[in-house]
């Protein structure tokens, strides 16, 4: 890797509740960052419940962990295991062994600075919850990304992660609203992207619909972000493009559709005395 | 999102529609959790100001209401009793 002088940014996404995406969606991240032609290290900070190898179909490659990093086993850039599908996208597997416990918010700090001058991005993929191994994840963060799907019990986890990053002294998070079921958006059974943003006060990093393909892609080891022709590989390429400060309109799935509905019922009304 | 929401509430079948639903019942719990209150704090709450007030003035108990609401505003509503309402508990306090 070529000796850079700029310093990598250090994301770190997370969700508060478990199972919304965070693992898939550092994944895909990580593919459209590197597609972009940047180099990114993604991290698997869940340690003891390794999944960011599986996700991303590396599993077989692992040779080094983040525990072998932080022990000083090896160099955190040694221990990165390169994709061969993507160049530029590398990864750091988690220790399936340890316990969250067993790494300190310092050591997490040490891991990513050490990479910092070898990568363009680091993307920590933080466990679910709040406890110890959470705050190992946010304590490197430059930016938090939060993840959540459109339902009251992950809303509400997520609501919580906000006021934790603040109380970190972390700038605000940015939302990835995961899931978004356009069909159930538009008859009302759904809440809109408006909605989520309305309660958690938080910018729109992007939206990504719920897409089976993700779950076969998902099995087969293969980012969905591979195939930018899937709808959920294009919102994750959107993403990439934002973080990069392009600006990308959300991808038309909630209420542009909703209101495209809205608005051609609101032309009746529009005729109406209050002319609203 | 104004005109959306007037919108959706005219057009009608939308309003009680589960998504508005979870919306509205988010805005509350997180309510309580930003206040790091629960429901049985706010209970609490509720029945030593009936206990202090009505040291002084007589007051409809039952109709007392104590509540959280948007933007962190603790909110209590002491409706008085009836004037000579002979220490009614549950005395009429309008509504």
């Amino acid at each position: 890797m070529d000796e850079q002088s700029q310093r990598a940014q250090v994301f770190t996404i997370t969700s508060g509740k478990g199972g919304v995406g965070k693992t898939t969606t550092t994944a895909n991240i990580g593919v459209a960052l590197a597609r972009r032609g940047r180099t990114v290290a993604v991290i698997d900070a869940d340690i003891g419940l390794r999944n960011l190898d599986v996700v991303m179909g590396l599993e077989n490659r692992v040779v080094y962990n983040l525990m072998h990093v932080v022990r000083g086993v090896v160099d955190a850039e040694r221990a990165l295991i390169r994709d061969k599908r993507v160049p530029g996208l590398l990864m750091l597997a988690a220790d399936q062994h340890s316990d969250k416990d067993d790494v300190s918010q310092e050591e997490m700090v040490q891991v990513c600075e050490d990479l910092r001058t070898h990568v363009d991005y680091i993307l920590v993929d933080s466990p679910a919850g709040i406890e110890q191994g959470f705050r190992n994840a946010l304590a490197p963060a430059d930016r938090v990304i939060l993840v959540t799907t459109p339902e009251v019990s992950a809303v509400r986890d997520a609501d919580r992660i906000v006021g934790l990053v603040e109380a970190a002294g972390k700038p605000a998070p940015v939302l990835i609203l995961n899931r978004i079921k356009p069909d159930l958006v538009a008859r009302g059974d759904m809440m809109t992207t408006a909605d989520v943003l309305d309660i958690l006060r938080v910018d729109i990093l992007g939206v990504v619909p719920e897409d089976a393909g993700i779950v076969a892609a998902t099995n087969r080891g293969e980012p969905v972000a591979l195939d930018a022709s899937s709808r959920a590989g294009r919102a994750f390429h959107n993403i990439a493009a934002r973080i990069e400060g392009e600006t990308v309109p959300l991808m038309a799935l909630d209420e542009a559709e909703a209101k495209g509905f809205l608005r051609s019922l609101s032309n009746l009304f529009r005729a109406g005395p209050d002319g609203g | 999102m104004g005109f959306l929401d007037r919108l959706m509430g005219r057009v009608g079948p939308a309003s009680d529609a589960s998504g508005r639903v979870a919306k509205e019942r988010l805005k509350v719990v997180l309510e309580y959790d930003r206040a790091r209150l629960t429901p049985a704090q706010l209970e609490l709450i509720r029945d030593e100001i009936i206990a202090v007030i009505s040291r002084h003035v007589d007051i409809a108990n039952a109709d007392v209401e104590v509540k959280l609401e948007q933007g962190g505003r603790l909110v209590a509503e002491i409706p008085l009793g009836r004037a000579g309402g002979g220490g009614g508990v549950t005395g009429g306090g309008g509504r």
